[in-house]
């Protein structure tokens, strides 16, 4: 280690982040704990304690569990798409066949995530739109037409169709995770499972798998986490309709407190948010190289 | 022999047609976003498939001056601040973090790491009243002070992981010299830090640049919005006139991708390292 061993000279250097970090994301979850157990509103000056009441109302509140199954729903179709989809397409650009046009289809692939969500849901409500949109054209040309269906206008489909949309942008982005982490497998592994007579399936299957096992954990918390955490995607492109039928947690968060003025109910869907994130949390930084920090 | 080499190539055949037709339906929206900004609405309304027959640059004019010039600054200003203090503030608590042998260094850092485990989401009602109280909601303030704070945990994890294997020689000489700690990061770990400084930076700015959440409950004036909300605003503005929209989708699109497939490298990267989304 260095000379400057004392807390005192490094106390300048971690002040400012340190202290950011506990204003402004520590303090403000206890905060919201705090919340939930007062009624209060917006402009409200005082708060009546209510206790653990806002949470028993979420028990007993229909929309909850429509939002609660919508996203698990998200964090179900995510890991089949995202992960299972993104492990199986990295490991295909990583055949020996397709290498040459790697770069190429891991871009194209992966661009759809740097695009800000708004730009994307927009793009989309347009091709889903059953007069303008790409999709119910291209299903009547193949004769296909009684698919043509009013997707985000359909309070059974809309969920499926705004889910379909963050499979599409982020199916690229964990299938690039998984190549960075198939690069670093030793490819005498790979020699050796042929020299024991493995086909391609087989080799996919007893080395690469066993191989990436911790990127597949990892990916699996990022996802289910991202599916828990999913505002932006309902927001822009059905606001949580047709009906109530596609609100998620973050969004019935958000018109509670912004719309419907109870910002202590609010406040309690922010804690139910926490719990389902947090414990996944803390296994994916485990796992990631976030967790190896001694 | 010859059957199972037939199969062989008829796999691998299937395969490629697979990735291309993924590709295709990855790239095909994303044209048609293109080319349906240069058309009119009514030649969109008669076949959604069709080039136009005259390129209406004047869509662009129109969502540009219907607020997108304006966003853009917005969220060129808010992104290039919040990026840059983040990354400074990081890079000075890595530092010690990860150069120094005092005492509680490992607790302080799980302590700044650990804001990862915390989604924005539960904190969105608490971030608003507490910006208020300071005062600077709907401001810029409120977009930057939070996108500072929630870019720290990970950037100060991605810095740290880099400094700490920096090589011990050159500082000892520099200590050697005279010069003190302050001087030891400005002249020796920053300059040899220059490739993770762009990685995390260019992280940060994709987030920030994308983020919309905040954006959207910690201001209210729409001469402070940002892309992601002023797109939304822009939407219900034009109304029905959709190819403007699209116009105004294309402009917000265009330099984040161009930036991504400049500096592909880097940005993945500092995605490998942290496996951690948005």
């Amino acid at each position: 280690m260095n000379r400057e061993r004392s807390l005192r000279t490094a106390l300048p250097y971690v002040l400012p982040g340190a202290l950011l970090v506990l204003v402004f994301i520590y303090l403000p979850v206890v905060l919201s704990f705090a919340f939930s157990l007062y009624r209060w509103s917006s402009f409200s000056v005082n708060k009546v304690y209510v206790g653990f009441r806002y949470y028993g109302r979420l028990l007993s509140d229909p929309i909850f569990y429509t939002a609660l199954q919508n996203n698990a729903l998200y964090a179900v179709i995510s890991i089949v798409f995202q992960v299972g989809a993104g492990l199986i397409l990295a490991a295909i650009l990583e055949e020996k066949v397709f290498r040459k046009y790697q770069p190429f289809f891991r871009t194209v692939y992966f661009v759809p995530s740097v695009i800000s969500f708004t730009v994307i849901g927009l793009l989309w409500q347009m091709l889903y739109n059953p007069d303008i949109g790409i999709l119910n054209a291209a299903l009547r040309g193949i004769g296909l037409g009684r698919f043509a269906l009013g997707w985000l206008g359909d309070s059974r489909l809309a969920i499926y169709a705004v889910i379909a949309v963050s499979q599409w942008q982020y199916t690229g982005y964990i299938m690039m995770l998984f190549l960075v982490a198939m690069q670093k497998i030793p490819p005498e592994l790979y020699e050796a499972a042929m020299i024991d007579g493995a086909n391609r399936v087989q080799s996919f299957r007893h080395v690469t798998v066993p191989q990436v096992k911790a990127m597949i954990v990892v990916n699996m918390a990022i996802t289910v986490i991202g599916a828990f955490k999913v505002f932006d995607e309902v927001y822009i492109m059905t606001g949580g309709g047709p009906g109530r039928s596609t609100e998620v947690l973050a969004t019935y968060l958000y018109r509670s407190a912004f719309r419907n003025d109870e910002m202590g109910f609010a406040n309690a869907i922010g804690c139910v948010i926490f719990l389902m994130t947090f414990a996944l949390s803390i296994l994916q930084l485990r796992l990631s190289r976030v967790g190896r920090i001694e | 022999m010859k059957r199972a080499e037939y199969r062989r190539a008829a796999t691998r055949g299937i395969l490629f047609i697979g990735l291309s037709a993924l590709a295709v339906s990855i790239l095909y929206p994303l044209f048609w976003m293109v080319v349906t900004s240069l058309k009119t609405n009514r030649e969109l309304f008669l076949n959604t498939w069709a080039l136009p027959t005259r390129w209406q640059w004047s869509n662009y004019a129109l969502a540009w001056n219907a607020g997108v010039g304006r966003f853009f600054f917005n969220s060129v200003f808010v992104t290039a601040i919040s990026t840059a203090a983040a990354t400074l503030i990081s890079a000075l608590a890595a530092y010690p973090l990860s150069r120094f042998g005092f005492r509680g260094r490992t607790a302080i850092l799980m302590f700044i790491v650990g804001g990862l485990m915390l989604a924005p989401q539960i904190s969105l009602i608490s971030l608003y009243k507490l910006l208020q109280g300071l005062g600077i909601y709907n401001t810029y303030w409120a977009m930057i002070v939070p996108y500072v704070a929630y870019r720290i945990p990970f950037t100060v994890f991605l810095l740290w992981s880099y400094f700490l294997f920096l090589p011990r020689e050159v500082e000892e000489a520099a200590y050697s010299d005279g010069c003190n700690s302050w001087g030891i990061l400005w002249h020796v770990v920053l300059p040899m830090s220059k490739p993770i400084i762009a990685t995390a930076a260019l992280l940060s700015a994709r987030v920030i640049w994308n983020e919309f959440m905040f954006a959207l409950v910690f201001v209210e004036d729409s001469a402070l919005r940002t892309i992601p909300i002023g797109l939304m605003g822009l939407k219900s503005q034009v109304d029905t006139d959709w190819t403007v929209l699209l116009a105004g989708l294309t402009m917000s699109a265009v330099p984040i991708i161009l930036l991504f497939i400049l500096t592909q490298k880097q940005f993945v990267r500092g995605l490998a390292e942290g496996g951690v989304k948005g």
